[in-house]
């Protein structure tokens, strides 16, 4: 009976202890949509889910979703840090200021904001250089178009997504200068209705193609309804236009989420900036359909040239909106400037919402 | 089809959601009680709506899952407000909670699956004539539903010796109580036909409007439909213009971005709001003729004397 007890006590405490060793890293995350959008919060919860997957039982990870930006965020970022949590991820561009605000009061707990531009010693910023796909998109685009006409659905006016138009351009005024974008901004990341309403109204306008910076499918599911062409956005949205999709921008955080655990489990985090393209598989695109072989071709050529840095989707010569002078004939724009670009290149007609 | 065709048919489509969840809450807001959980219930009427489809292949049977999803929600508003006579302002902000919270768990193994598409039923004859016919009567089952709804309310309620009584109980309670009219069960049945109302408003959207299932879908829906209830002074067709132009206002201003007009894209975004808070006021700017269409008793609680 003794041994017994003995057995069971001594059991008892080395569960304890062991437990001690190897308490858990415990990683917050904010996502400003619902896990369910199939867009950019899905996407940021893949990543999350693809840490306890390479890290296991080291990670004890927690999300908060549907958190607007605003003073709900720096409520619900101060909860996840009270809670212990000691990496925390807030994944999207209006909860840059929140983030450095609650960072001041937590210097032990290391912070990841995605797509800022203000870092400090305990937060680091990261960024995925979409606007790469958004010029072979781009380029597909004026390739495909019969009416040389695009509809862009966006979101909020900031420097990402004004970028990503850009980007858009540069890449189509490349195959044809005299390309032209319809933009409509739903001044929302996430109502699919809206979404879908925006793109009805872009075809009827006239587009034969439909780009989207937009969260959900259902722009998408209306190409495909009325027989025209789009990009998906964020996730492979081939399920929702077969017929339609000609490929999509597609996130992948998984690979830069474990190396930061790793890295604050190492104890080697410190506080960077890192902006990753097709270079770091932080963005690809999908597979090519629905586009005759040349089209592919050109597509992955021009996507490999970008992968290797032989081609910088803004190269100069490139004019603002009002026909100034923005970059001189080879001149590459430097990274400060396009995370925090507020204006139209040349060719765009609509007006930057200020 | 004409562009003018072309942009009259997504207003019916970004109208109809509204209607459907406004004319619902407005019976239940007749009969007194606010309940402020038609956003939850809408939300549960889409992901259940989007699941019946799935699991039997057949549109019809996820419009029947979603109402009885939409009602199941409201069951327990009813019971929560009537039996247990609970703050009705926060049981309905708690529902609407409660359905966002539900659903997305709910819906998780939907998210990223292509849903089925609401076929749009031709009426022989008729949806033959030149532009009405193609436009009002190539709709789907809900469109035609939405507008049946309308005539039905309006004749329950203002020829109907039932709806005389709904109105009120909604009206005072107590004197309803004394002339021994059931009020809890009417509220009941009046709570119960609001969910069933949200329920197919949600089955719209993940049927008919975006075929496909993503969490909070509803995007706010819900509240504009409590807001045209109120500002439509509780009158179904003010109502139906609310939801309409609300809706058409909404299109126009996307159209408007497109062809580039220059105005600010935060004011238009802003413009269905604005818009429509404006005409149902002016509509409903008779004092003494809007506060007959009030219901006196609207959230009042109402313990019955034994």
């Amino acid at each position: 009976m003794k041994t017994k007890l003995f057995a069971a006590a001594a059991l008892a405490l080395g569960l304890a202890t062991g437990a001690a060793q190897a308490e858990p890293l415990k990683i917050g995350f904010i996502y400003i949509g619902p896990t369910g959008d199939f867009g950019w919060s899905y996407q940021h919860d893949q990543g999350r889910k693809a840490i306890e997957k390479a890290l296991g039982d080291q990670v004890e990870t927690t999300y908060l979703e549907s958190v607007p930006e605003g003073p709900d965020a720096e409520r619900s970022i101060e909860r996840l840090a009270r809670a212990g949590n000691k990496l925390i991820f807030t994944t999207s561009f209006g909860y840059m200021d929140p983030t450095l605000k609650v960072a001041k009061k937590f210097p032990d707990v290391k912070f990841e904001h995605a797509t800022g531009y203000k870092r400090a010693d305990n937060v680091s910023t990261y960024s995925s250089r979409f606007y790469e796909g958004r010029y072979v998109i781009g380029q597909i685009a004026a390739k495909m178009s019969k009416t040389g006409t695009a509809g862009y659905i966006a979101s909020v006016p900031i420097p990402e997504v004004v970028r990503g138009i850009n980007a858009f351009m540069l890449g189509a005024q490349s195959i044809n200068p005299d390309f032209k974008v319809k933009v409509i901004w739903v001044n929302s990341w996430f109502d699919p209705g809206k979404e879908a309403d925006a793109a009805k109204a872009l075809i009827d306008q006239g587009v034969d193609i439909i780009a989207q910076h937009t969260d959900s499918p259902a722009a998408t599911q209306v190409a495909e309804e009325r027989g025209i062409h789009s990009f998906g956005q964020a996730s492979d949205m081939i399920k929702f236009g077969p017929k339609a999709q000609l490929t999509a921008i597609v996130d992948n955080w998984s690979d830069y989420y474990i190396s930061r655990a790793k890295a604050v489990i190492d104890g080697t985090w410190k506080s960077e900036d890192t902006w990753g393209g097709f270079d770091k598989e932080m963005v690809h695109l999908a597979p090519f359909t629905n586009m005759p072989d040349d089209v592919k071709a050109m597509a992955e050529e021009t996507e490999a040239k970008i992968k290797s840095g032989e081609l910088h989707p803004f190269t100069g010569p490139i004019m603002k909106q009002d026909g100034s002078e923005w970059l001189k004939d080879g001149e590459v724009a430097d990274d400060g400037t396009l995370l925090g670009m507020n204006f139209y290149i040349k060719g765009i007609d609509d007006k930057l919402p200020q | 089809m004409t562009m003018f065709e072309a942009i009259l048919l997504t207003v019916i489509t970004a109208s109809t959601p509204l209607l459907l969840a406004a004319i619902g809450e407005l019976v239940v807001e007749r009969s007194g009680v606010l309940n402020l959980g038609v956003e939850g219930m809408m939300v549960m009427g889409a992901v259940m709506g989007f699941a019946g489809a799935q699991w039997t292949g057949n549109p019809y049977a996820g419009i029947v899952c979603a109402v009885l999803a939409g009602m199941f929600m409201a069951l327990i508003f009813a019971f929560v407000t009537q039996t247990l006579v609970a703050n009705q302002v926060a049981s309905g902000l708690a529902l609407t909670l409660l359905g966002l919270g539900l659903s997305g768990m709910l819906g998780e193994a939907f998210v990223g699956q292509p849903g089925i598409k609401l076929p749009a039923l031709d009426i022989p004859g008729i949806s033959d004539i030149p532009f009405i016919g193609p436009v009002f009567f190539g709709q789907d089952l809900l469109v035609y539903l939405s507008f049946a709804l309308v005539v039905a309310v309006t004749w329950f309620l203002f020829v109907s010796r039932t709806g005389l009584k709904l109105r009120a109980i909604g009206d005072n309670h107590v004197s309803a109580h004394a002339l021994g009219i059931p009020v809890v069960r009417y509220r009941y049945l009046a709570i119960l036909f609001g969910g069933a109302c949200s329920g197919l408003a949600g089955a719209y959207l993940s049927l008919a409007y975006t075929p496909q299932w993503v969490e909070n879908m509803t995007a706010g829906r819900g509240w504009i439909a409590l807001a045209l209830v109120v500002f439509g002074s509780w009158r179904p067709w003010r109502v139906v213009v609310g939801a309409y132009l609300f809706g058409a206002v909404w299109i126009s201003q996307l159209h408007l971005q497109a062809l580039g007009s220059g105005i600010p894209s935060q004011f238009l975004s802003s413009l269905p709001y604005i818009a429509t808070i404006v005409v149902l006021v002016l509509i409903s700017s008779n004092r003494r003729l809007s506060l007959i269409n009030t219901p006196a008793a609207l959230g009042k609680p109402f313990v019955p004397e034994r």
